[in-house]
């Protein structure tokens, strides 16, 4: 039934493809690109409460709707509805513009995310090397909000966040190098592909290639968590200690704005683990491949943050630092001299 | 703690005073002081240079409402101090007043006011647990805490009509006797309390990134303690076995068989695992004194009506959940007391915070302030 619900997308997509030009195209995939966001960092604020709820042993939200499933719908009419408060003296266009500036990429990132082999907005050669790109401005733009604001827990909470990044964009990109150098290829529709296969032809079970790969993915899923300011790394938002952070002085949409963010980066740092580890859309028995193994694979992905920040407290700073520069750039410098000696030995023997 | 040193700014590390500080106020209302206590924070970046508590956003006046009402008027107040152990609170007072009129408390009321008194020490120790791992931003233990802490609750609500601020003791002794219920919902209690505490130990002791957050974390010395007056868990996670059910005994505590946990470290971790044991401890008294509740009244009797504390000077303390607790009352033989001198433990121990946090960084200091287990109306009275 899968195949032939993947093959009916096929064939309605070539329908498309067929009546309307490029750019219709494009329109109609970055609307959807934009609706699957929207709907998810809704819906995802609605499983985290769900989910914190089953955590601590309490019913969580109940009243609007059935099962609490239409609270999203309220919290944004509740937002949208809310005045947006510039407080006196702070530089009112950066101030407006960092919610957008940290919105903007991820939803720009999702672009390039290939949900099924026929399901993604663009397919570009160097689709990862763009996801890091505009991965650099989330960070810029959430220190502009942070030093905007005009206030003190704000700043800190600034400059916690461009150390953190710093330090966990440097693990991050050598496991992405590895990644690469693994595949050879940065063009991510081809690094699912080239994961085609039972479950142990993913790039997480492929111990022959770099029998570091498990602790590789770890690496990355770490710096993943580090890198959209999830517990136990959400020293920007330490509400403990910085009352909200950088998020502080924001009120109505341009507070739900951020939030969304938060929620789009957590659902695209999951989609590259999906790519670049899980084998993306590929099914783990090696039939019947399709859209939907992806989002499984990303959902529970998504599940084990949410999991995760429900279970462990928050890191102290320095000990974010020390992990980053201590133990997770050598191991990741490790591991890319390992995977290319090893492509290097084994490959010219393989061919 | 060498782990620090290299974030340090250059001044500091150089040993110098900071060139460029700052000033943040937090509080009075602020997520980590939970409730109205405001610290003047001046900063070099992260690191405190000089932290100032201000006091008095709740102060109520508690010893001059002591001064003007009589005894059993003021008694209800007691409870207001500290609302996390009231029932000890209440324990000090009334103790002064018997104390200083001389009336005998049936040994049943006694061992009733343990079994209440370790009850409440439990149900503010959760609370503290909670709120704690709070401030370290772990969320979830606090609804496993108040899951607990609520079976107490229901247990005291059922004998004293009350949840938070019991009113159960009276000059001579208890205003009820406890049920049958009561005393086999306590026994459940101690049963279920038993593995939940080592699901704690498992849950959140051990956690790799709790552990590293608090071991070596805001060292309070001897010295320091005993310059500020700490006591409670403060002074006993610095190594000092100080505890007033050992060391100046009321009540029926010399008749039970208990431990005084102490931890050497003086850190926060050393503060935490104090509590910890503490309420394992608590749960053997309360064991002890179900086994050997004698029967009898809870009442004494003729306990005058009218009550005049004849002239002079009295004292009694008792263990709080955070320390000593003292009551003093000087009469001049009247109905009013002349002077009503309440010592509250949470004053000396946000005293030391002060010296005890210079140089640290923000989240460590509120860890430290976390791990003091303030009170703020047991602050300002």
């Amino acid at each position: 039934m899968m195949q032939s619900l993947s093959g009916f997308i096929a064939g309605f997509w070539q329908f498309i493809a067929s009546l309307w030009p490029e750019p219709l195209r494009l329109v109609l995939f970055l609307g959807g690109i934009m609706a699957f966001v929207g709907l998810n960092a809704a819906y995802l604020v609605w499983v985290e409460r769900k989910g914190a709820a089953r955590f601590q042993r309490r019913p969580g939200p109940t009243e609007v709707g059935y099962a609490g499933l239409l609270q999203p719908i309220a919290d944004a009419v509740k937002l949208l509805t809310k005045q947006l408060i510039v407080p006196a003296g702070v530089d009112a266009t950066l101030f407006r513009a960092a919610p957008l500036m940290v919105m903007a990429p991820a939803l720009m990132s999702l672009a390039v995310i290939p949900f099924s082999d026929v399901l993604s907005a663009r397919n570009i050669n160097v689709g990862l090397l763009m996801i890091f790109a505009f991965g650099s401005i989330n960070v810029m733009a959430l220190m502009l909000g942070g030093w905007s604001s005009r206030n003190k827990y704000a700043i800190i909470s600034a400059a916690r966040i461009v150390s953190q990044n710093v330090a966990y964009e440097i693990p991050m990109l050598l496991v992405v190098i590895t990644m690469v150098m693994v595949t050879g290829t940065m063009n991510l529709s081809d690094i699912v592909k080239a994961q085609a296969g039972p479950f142990w032809h993913w790039n997480l079970f492929k111990v022959w290639v770099n029998p570091l790969m498990p602790v590789t993915f770890l690496i990355f899923y770490i710096c993943m968590l580090a890198e959209t300011n999830r517990a136990p790394f959400d020293m920007a938002e330490a509400e403990s200690e910085l009352v909200a952070g950088a998020y502080t002085e924001y009120s109505g949409m341009g507070f739900g704005v951020f939030f969304m963010a938060e929620y789009a980066n957590i659902l695209l740092g999951c989609s590259l683990a999906t790519v670049l580890f899980l084998g993306g859309w590929q099914s783990p028995i090696g039939i019947w491949s399709g859209v939907v193994w992806f989002l499984l694979k990303l959902y529970f992905l998504v599940f084990s943050v949410v999991w995760i920040r429900w279970t462990f407290p928050r890191t102290q700073f320095y000990g974010l630092l020390n992990l980053s520069w201590k133990i997770l750039i050598p191991v990741s410098l490790f591991t890319l001299i390992l995977s290319s000696a090893m492509l290097k030995l084994i490959k010219p023997f393989a061919a | 703690m060498t782990e620090k040193a290299d974030f340090l700014t250059g001044d500091v590390a150089a040993g110098q005073p900071p060139r460029e500080t700052f000033v943040l106020n937090l509080g009075p209302q602020h997520p980590a002081t939970h409730g109205v206590l405001r610290v003047k924070m001046t900063m070099d970046g992260e690191y405190i240079v000089r932290a100032e508590p201000v006091c008095g956003y709740i102060h109520r006046m508690q010893e001059k409402m002591g001064e003007n009402r009589t005894y059993a008027q003021f008694l209800p107040n007691t409870s207001r101090i500290d609302y996390l152990s009231a029932m000890t609170y209440t324990h000090a007072f009334v103790g002064a007043v018997e104390r200083a009129a001389k009336i005998p408390v049936p040994p049943r009321a006694e061992y009733i006011r343990v079994i209440t008194s370790e009850l409440n020490r439990i149900s503010s120790h959760l609370v503290w647990w909670g709120a704690f791992l709070l401030d370290l931003g772990g969320f979830t233990p606090l609804l496993y805490a108040f899951d607990d802490r609520e079976k107490i609750l229901d247990l005291l609500e059922a004998i004293t009509g009350a949840r938070l601020t019991y009113c159960y003791y009276r000059f001579g002794g208890l205003c009820n006797d406890v049920d049958d219920s009561f005393i086999k919902g306590t026994r459940e209690f101690v049963a279920h309390m038993r593995p939940r505490l080592k699901m704690y130990r498992g849950l959140v002791t051990e956690n790799i990134i709790f552990r590293k957050r608090l071991e070596g974390i805001g060292p309070i010395s001897q010295e320091m303690c005993r310059k500020y007056g700490a006591t409670g868990p403060v002074i006993r996670g610095s190594g000092v076995s100080y505890d007033v059910r050992r060391v100046e005994p009321y009540s029926a505590y010399p008749e039970f068989d208990f431990e005084i946990p102490t931890f050497p470290g003086g850190d926060s971790m050393a503060r935490y695992l104090v509590r910890m044991e503490e309420m394992v401890q608590s749960l053997r008294i309360i064991e002890q004194a179900l086994d050997k509740l004698p029967a009898g009244p809870v009442m004494a009797d003729k306990v005058p009506r009218v009550l005049k504390l004849p002239a002079g000077d009295y004292c009694y303390a008792v263990e709080a959940a955070r320390g000593r607790f003292a009551v003093r009352i000087v009469s001049d033989n009247k109905e009013i007391p002349y002077r009503v001198k309440l010592r509250t433990p949470s004053l000396s121990n946000l005293s030391l915070f002060e010296e005890a946090s210079k140089g640290m960084l923000l989240p460590d200091a509120l860890a430290l302030m976390g791990s003091l287990d303030l009170v703020i109306p047991d602050i300002d009275r």
